[in-house]
């Protein structure tokens, strides 16, 4: 597999994500981390990861600064000539700002920074994000954010809910994401926006390995097209 | 030329932060007030000097990055 990680000033995941990739990508061709500022992206990419962080101090709107970047333009092409996108936390933030996937993520519902290890639900398996998991299996995951809370317009929630296009949602909404949503997918499925971290989760001495799955079903994706 | 930008939370999207403030005014003693929204103001100082070019600037910035249309409305003002 051959990813790229997209790096802004203040984006902390940035790492994480690099190493919880380069679990499938070879010696010879690692991850590549590339700055905000590039115009352009590193050629033959699979998957382009957008990591978490508080990209410019999140300010004017979390992600807003970040979606507006020069690299952004050349990740929204990548797009939508089909390529594969994940965006974790701010990177979720950064994909609704972007346009890239629907609606917007706003303050926590009880205004509160949430750091802890939450369940969450698979919504579904017929996705290549998340194909090696069940439908309706509950993974333990860890959230860090302040502006988790999905929102958008009635006929956004009733396309997602109607086009499978929920990915994960909370067993117990920590955030007040309208429909418990933590993370939605594109029309063609080839983008993928979640709040929790499944960069944080593998390996056992993090505390689980669920999160791996992740980046193993689009790995075997890539491998067996 | 200054230009002031209002933007405000489109009606019916939750203000948790609005709902804050109000329970705050309300623990301070200051009944009566049924409802809290909470937006921001931003103030720009512009080289152009033609009113009518520069409302159309400001708008193009607000819909391109000043506010973001799926949760707020805007409103700007030529100072």
């Amino acid at each position: 597999m051959r990813a790229a990680v997209i790096q802004f000033p203040g984006s902390n995941c940035d790492r994480d994500m690099a190493v919880a990739l380069n679990r499938f990508t070879t010696k010879k061709d690692p991850v590549k981390m590339v700055w905000h500022k590039e115009s352009g992206l590193p050629g033959n990419l699979d998957l382009i990861a957008i990591p978490g962080g508080f990209s410019f101090g999140d300010y004017l709107r979390c992600g807003a600064i970040a979606a507006r970047s020069p690299i952004m333009n050349a990740v929204i092409e990548f797009a939508n000539n089909g390529g594969y996108v994940l965006g974790v936390c701010n990177g979720f933030q950064v994909l609704t700002e972007s346009g890239l996937l629907p609606g917007a993520l706003m303050r926590n519902s009880n205004l509160k920074f949430i750091c802890k290890n939450i369940q969450l639900k698979v919504e579904t398996q017929s996705s290549n994000f998340t194909s090696c998991y069940s439908k309706n299996e509950i993974i333990n995951t860890p959230i860090a954010h302040h502006d988790g809370n999905y929102n958008a317009d009635k006929d956004t929630i009733k396309e997602l809910k109607d086009h499978d296009r929920i990915a994960f949602s909370y067993v117990d909404n920590p955030n007040g994401s309208m429909g418990n949503i933590a993370g939605i997918l594109s029309e063609n499925r080839r983008v993928l926006g979640m709040m929790p971290h499944p960069e944080r989760l593998n390996d056992q001495m993090l505390g689980g390995i669920d999160g791996n799955r992740l980046f193993q079903s689009i790995y075997e994706t890539l491998v067996t097209s | 030329m200054k230009a002031r930008v209002n933007v405000t939370l489109k009606p019916g999207v939750l203000d948790p932060q609005g709902a804050a403030v109000r329970h705050s005014l309300g623990s301070l003693g200051f009944a009566g007030v049924d409802k809290v929204r909470q937006g921001k103001v931003i103030e720009l100082d512009l080289t152009e000097n033609d009113p009518i070019k520069a409302k159309s600037q400001v708008e193009d910035m607000c819909e391109k990055l000043l506010a973001n249309t799926v949760i707020e409305n805007y409103s700007v003002e030529i100072l």
